[in-house]
């Protein structure tokens, strides 16, 4: 009966936004009275899957089956529905993301089970079972009522403070039974910048945006970016021009970020831009107009030009250490 | 090539969100009504594909009559014919439920619809309706080219890309810059108004989620600004205050 995680690994190690997961489904088992299984596919570093005990995870399920290192969502449905039968599951946590969304919603409909993505809080227990979820790209809040009897709820970054304590999660090996129709799709090229923080995993981002003026400008926004240990994204158009690759879009129709720290230059704040960070603790709008939209959105400002304000905080993100 | 597009039918990105009836339903005063903007790159390449190789594109829409307009623009875009499912799509489950049933009549070689409706903001449906009629699934797909039974595809992955071949039939979830957006011109606005928009009733399917309410999110407190000259001021702020670096 116990609440079943499905956690993401980064070479062999869980993700950070994964390990939230695992924190929001220990407190689900705290409220359904049950305990918190974790189910990790592929090369997997065992101390990085045992450390899940830390948020909470009471055991680990690890297939380790080497085919299930590359991520496939339609091989990772069909174990996540093996492990559910297993464990005989009743409540599913994954963590949101296009592999978690995915995954979600094959494992979905084999169980059919009602799902729920974009869960922004623990959910409210009394009789019936209800979780908020962020809609219209985090313009609004919808609390949605579950009522089949398995339910699969794919959770925001940040939907609950993941506090790390002591603890380690014993781990069991897994074997599921792998269906060859999963795995036929042949992979090419994979291109991965590997060196750079993600931009859904990092805790600061900061974006440019027209007003950075050309891609030979974006210097002193990587080394502020650096400074902080910060993710680099960038606004639309910036995409759009090939200043930035495409990867490193925000907004409405490209990544939707939730870091604790979103610090724009030179971005006017379209509302579709504001739709992709509108998740974010706090934001900071660097900008020459004082009349521009984002400040409105924001934090903290600072109405002056990017490039004498960016040397400046770099400086003083330095002089912090 | 016989293509299936799901649309959505979306409040236009720029709308302003609100609700009526004691927060349980959208205010739909004026709001402005379009496709959505992910199943529009679904559209524009399906009809790209037609061009290449032939065959036909169905937009397929589960929803009220009053998306017809937003269908009529897809078939003066270029899709041939549309069916649109008389049912308010609350649940996820419920809408892959509706499109598989309409897919598995039809036996389309491919499913394209945007990587997520920008109302819900799920990105499931593809995954769902894939796992219905036994058929891969894949998003958020970059780039789509068919040779034959085969196709070849570039998906975003975390913090990066990679490409795929794999056999059709496919349920693919879109994005840019799969293709640009189309405008109908003034011949696809004529033709579409006499193309076929069969309307058909929902099959029966178990609804597994409901809305029970809506709320807007805490209005943001004004933001502190900072002279540009005492930019530093903003780092000990972080630090202290906000307490995020």
């Amino acid at each position: 009966m116990s609440v079943l995680i499905f956690v993401e690994l980064d070479n062999g190690a869980v993700k950070k936004t994964s390990l939230e997961a695992v924190a929001y489904g220990a407190e689900v088992a705290k409220l359904t009275g049950t305990t918190a299984t974790v189910l990790a596919l592929g090369k997997a570093d065992a101390s990085s899957l045992a450390q899940t005990g830390a948020f909470g995870a009471g055991k680990v399920l690890h297939a380790a089956d080497e085919k299930l290192t590359h991520e496939n969502s339609l091989a990772y449905a069909d174990v996540l529905a093996q492990a559910v039968q297993q464990e005989n599951s009743k409540i599913v946590i994954i963590s949101k993301s296009g592999l978690g969304d995915a995954v979600a919603a094959r494992a979905a409909a084999k169980l059919k089970a009602g799902i729920v993505s974009g869960v922004t809080e623990l959910p409210v227990i009394n009789g019936s079972f209800t979780v908020k979820r962020s809609i219209y790209t985090g313009k609004a809040f919808s609390n949605v009522e579950v009522k089949s009897d398995i339910k699969i709820l794919v959770v925001k970054k940040n939907a609950i403070e993941a506090a790390e304590s002591t603890g380690t999660a014993a781990v069991e090996s897994f074997t599921p039974a792998l269906r060859d129709s999963d795995f036929q799709a042949s992979v090419g090229s994979v291109e991965k910048a590997s060196s750079e923080l993600s931009l859904t995993e990092a805790d600061i981002i900061v974006s440019g945006g027209r007003g950075m003026k050309g891609p030979e400008n974006w210097q002193p926004l990587l080394d502020f970016a650096k400074a902080l240990g910060a993710a680099t994204g960038c606004s639309k158009p910036v995409s759009d021009l090939d200043w930035r690759p495409h990867h490193e879009h925000i907004g409405q129709t490209g990544i939707k970020v939730a870091p604790n720290l979103y610090i724009a230059c030179g971005i006017s704040g379209a509302i579709q831009h504001l739709a992709g960070v509108n998740g974010s603790k706090y934001i900071v709008v660097i900008n020459k107009d004082p009349e521009a939209p984002f400040f409105k959105a924001a934090d903290y400002g600072i109405v002056g030009d990017i490039f004498e304000v960016l040397p400046k905080l770099t400086k003083a993100v330095e002089d912090l250490k | 090539m016989k293509i299936l597009v799901c649309i959505t039918n979306v409040p236009d990105t720029t709308a302003k969100i609100t609700f009526t009836d004691n927060d349980t339903k959208l205010n739909k005063a004026g709001v402005q009504y379009i496709i959505g903007p992910y199943d529009d790159y679904a559209l524009a390449r399906a009809v790209e594909l037609k061009e290449q190789l032939g065959g036909s594109v169905t937009v397929l829409h589960v929803g009220e009559a009053d998306a017809d307009p937003q269908i009529r623009k897809a078939l003066a875009i270029g899709a041939d014919d549309a069916i649109r499912v008389n049912a308010e799509p609350l649940d996820s489950y419920f809408t892959a439920a509706q499109i598989a049933h309409v897919a598995a009549e039809n036996k389309y070689d491919l499913i394209l619809m945007g990587r997520e409706s920008i109302d819900f903001n799920s990105g499931v449906v593809h995954g769902l309706v894939g796992e219905m009629l036994g058929i891969p699934s894949y998003s958020p797909v970059m780039k789509l080219d068919i040779n034959g039974t085969t196709a070849t595809l570039a998906r975003e992955i975390d913090g990066g890309k990679e490409t795929l071949s794999v056999s059709l039939p496919l349920v693919l979830g879109c994005q840019e810059p799969i293709s640009e957006w189309k405008i109908p011109n003034m011949r696809g606005i004529m033709t579409a108004r006499t193309k076929p928009l069969n309307v058909v009733e929902p099959v029966s399917g178990e609804v597994l989620t409901s809305p029970e309410k809506y709320s807007l999110p805490a209005p943001k407190g004004a933001c502190k600004m900072i002279a540009a000259a005492e930019a530093e001021t903003l780092i000990k702020l972080l630090r202290t205050e906000a307490k995020v670096i």
